[in-house]
């Protein structure tokens, strides 16, 4: 967890930019060479995404790149693989990302010590929401794995509280700028009030907040980190970038491409 | 039974594994559900519609002919009834649960209704209260089940519904109510996600079993009344078993009634191709509640097969897991084969053409009686959930039980 605390320093100026991909898509190796690329081009935090059969939070892009990486022997242990082969080349901090059913079927403590054996700092549980999470936080605090809890602007301040409460085994905080699934495009007036919404969420949680979903392109990420989030998420975008690229070559280029114009945009918003 | 305070853990069951922007609408409905659903003047209302609309009470109908082709002896099975749910409006069960929830959702000043459905049933029947009470309505579907049930997607075009196939996974109902949620996360200020089985996040397993134990309530009367004691067993086919856990829910606080539920087998339960997750899956979360299921050792969920579509769901509601582990409730499972085998028998001895997903429950009736007389001594009472009549699945049936292949049935 002490890389994403240190991700995250009190009062910095940079914007953290956290980026998704699916662990699989195409393969469980590429996938890898894909995550360093992101971080050659900029990305402060690696989400590892583990794919799920049923991605009931996640919009088309991201359930096809799950399918296509559960097509292609990705899955949980695969992401932990994967994750292991990324920390031996980077300290950039990891959060595993997926659905409750995998970690689930696992066991929480054994789960959260392979994470941890494997050098992730963090894991992002979509469907196990702050009210159902205490025994998996116990399990996942315990083998040092810090638990990266949602906040949508359906929330209620309660919630709020309860993530404040926590927030010792919370390295930041996630805003869900739109009520809806991943890889949609939000109009920019909608991330404005999501961006307010965040910096407000830092206010009474006490952890660094940053923005995702809807987040597709520098200029949106840009006027997020303006207004005052701390950081972006961007994951569909990059999902899309290496649906797209037609060779190995292409997905890298591509995806170094975009991680970069994300980053340019962040440090312009900073300046 | 005010039970307002509810958690929604069944045991170790249930709860609530949902996305962070689902739980605020979550907690509106199960505030509805004790603001507005529990009150009287809800129920009156409900009651009327039941009564003047659905058709309700239905019928129990005693099967004299159909019990003695089970057993011709009468040693095991004693007497057997039908608890026609085939008669409500629509042809099943699923109506029940869908005026109920569609009405509280106009109560809780909701504009717009979602639901998933599998055999069609149930999306019918959400059409069908859309229709009755003026609002619109999207009903997702899997394109498979689109292409095996032609004609309740026609219905529900008819009655002015929008059906979406869904062309993702398994293209079935699992599907089916992955696309709904993505629906109900995206428009939930809105929308109520009317969920067609007593399954999913809390509270929709106890509202569903609400709204469903109308089932269990009458037949119990009626039994009482017709022979003066309670049956001996009550049987009903489980998918996500919420037509089960309506018929069970009258019979749950006596406990000299034996419950059963007939999961959809497949090929066999010993194939990979079979929806029976009780009879031989694991513990797991899948849409939104904690319960047995269908999946592998990564925790990626399997595919479920059935000839009924309506069971063709890899997971179960949580009351069911519970009732298992409990062993109130058993849980038996019935095959392809097996299924179509009791829709010819009872067709030709009742007269009566059941849903291929009652015909699950008719297959493990002789089974069930022979258990419990033995545990009893005497021949078995049995009262059958009979959740939908046949005519949706005419294709299915006509493919497979008038070809020669088939005349062993």
């Amino acid at each position: 967890m002490r890389r994403l605390v240190d991700a995250f320093p009190a009062g910095a100026k940079r914007k953290r930019l956290v980026t998704y991909l699916c662990v699989g898509d195409p393969d469980v190796d590429e996938s890898v060479e894909l995550a360093l690329a992101c971080v050659d081009a900029g990305a402060d935090v690696l989400e590892l995404g583990c794919p799920f059969s049923d991605p009931t939070a996640d919009g088309d892009t991201i359930a096809r790149a799950s399918q296509r990486a559960i097509a292609a022997g990705g899955g949980l242990t695969a992401t932990l693989r994967a994750c292991e082969a990324i920390r031996k080349r980077t300290e950039a901090p990891v959060v595993l990302f997926g659905y409750y059913n995998p970690i689930f079927v696992r066991g929480e403590a054994a789960f959260a010590a392979s994470a941890a054996s494997a050098g992730a700092d963090a894991s992002l549980v979509v469907d196990l929401p702050v009210s159902a999470a205490a025994d998996y936080r116990r399990a996942a605090t315990g083998a040092g794995i810090g638990v990266i809890p949602l906040v949508a602007p359906t929330s209620t301040d309660e919630h709020v509280r309860a993530i404040a409460e926590h927030a010792a085994s919370s390295p930041f905080v996630y805003y869900v700028a739109v009520a809806g699934v991943t890889g949609g495009s939000s109009a920019l007036a909608s991330l404005d009030s999501a961006a307010d919404a965040a910096v407000s969420v830092r206010e009474r949680s006490g952890r660094p907040t940053v923005v995702g979903f809807g987040i597709d392109s520098g200029e949106r990420a840009a006027r997020v980190a303006a207004r005052g989030a701390d950081g972006v998420v961007v994951g569909s975008a990059i999902v899309r970038a290496i649906e797209e690229g037609k060779t190995s070559d292409a997905r890298r280029r591509g995806v170094t491409a975009l991680v970069g114009s994300l980053r340019d945009a962040l440090e312009r918003a900073a300046s | 039974m005010n039970r307002a305070s509810f958690d929604g853990s069944y045991g170790a069951y249930g709860g609530r594994y949902v996305s962070e922007t689902l739980v605020f609408a979550l907690d509106e409905l199960t505030r509805a559900v004790s603001e507005i659903l529990l009150r009287d003047a809800f129920q009156a209302e409900l009651d009327q519609l039941l009564s003047t609309y659905v058709g309700r009470p239905t019928p129990l109908t005693e099967a004299t002919r159909l019990a003695r082709a089970l057993d011709p002896s009468g040693a095991s099975l004693g007497r057997l009834f039908l608890k026609r749910e085939d008669l409500c409006h629509t042809g099943a069960h699923k109506i029940n649960n869908a005026i109920g929830q569609v009405l509280l959702a106009k109560k809780m000043g909701k504009t717009r209704i979602i639901a998933e459905t599998g055999a069609g049933q149930h999306g019918v029947a959400t059409a069908t209260a859309c229709a009755l009470f003026g609002l619109p309505c999207h009903v997702y579907m899997g394109e498979e089940d689109v292409a095996r049930q032609a004609p309740n997607v026609g219905r529900m075009k008819l009655l002015g519904a929008e059906v979406i196939s869904v062309r993702s996974g398994s293209r079935t109902l699992k599907d089916a109510m992955n696309e709904a949620l993505r629906d109900w996360v995206t428009n939930v200020a809105t929308t109520h996600y009317c969920i067609g089985s007593a399954a999913g996040p809390h509270p929709y397993p106890e509202l569903v079993a609400r709204l469903q134990s109308v089932i269990g309530v009458e037949a119990r009367e009626q039994i009482l009344e017709r022979t003066g004691a309670l049956p001996d067993a009550a049987i009903a086919c489980v998918g996500g078993g919420s037509n089960a856990i309506g018929l069970f829910r009258g019979f749950l606080t006596a406990k000299s009634v034996r419950l059963f539920g007939v999961e959809a087998a497949g090929d066999g339960v010993d194939t990979p191709r079979h929806a029976a997750p009780l009879t031989a899956g694991r513990v797991g979360v899948l849409h939104g509640s904690k319960s047995y299921l269908l999946c592998d050792d990564e925790g990626q969920i399997l595919e479920a097969h059935s000839i009924s579509a309506g069971l063709d769901y890899p997971g179960v509601g949580p009351e069911h897991a519970h009732l298992k582990d409990t062993g109130r409730a058993r849980y038996l499972a019935a095959t392809d084969a097996e299924a179509l085998a009791a829709c010819k028998t009872i067709a030709q001895t009742e007269g009566i053409i059941p849903a291929l997903e009652t015909a699950h429950a008719l297959a493990r009736i002789y089974d069930a009686a022979a258990e419990v007389s033995q545990a009893v001594g005497r021949p078995a009472t049995v009262v059958v959930g009979f959740s939908g009549r046949g005519d949706k699945d005419l294709a299915t049936l006509l493919a497979h039980l008038v070809t020669p292949e088939a005349g062993r049935a």
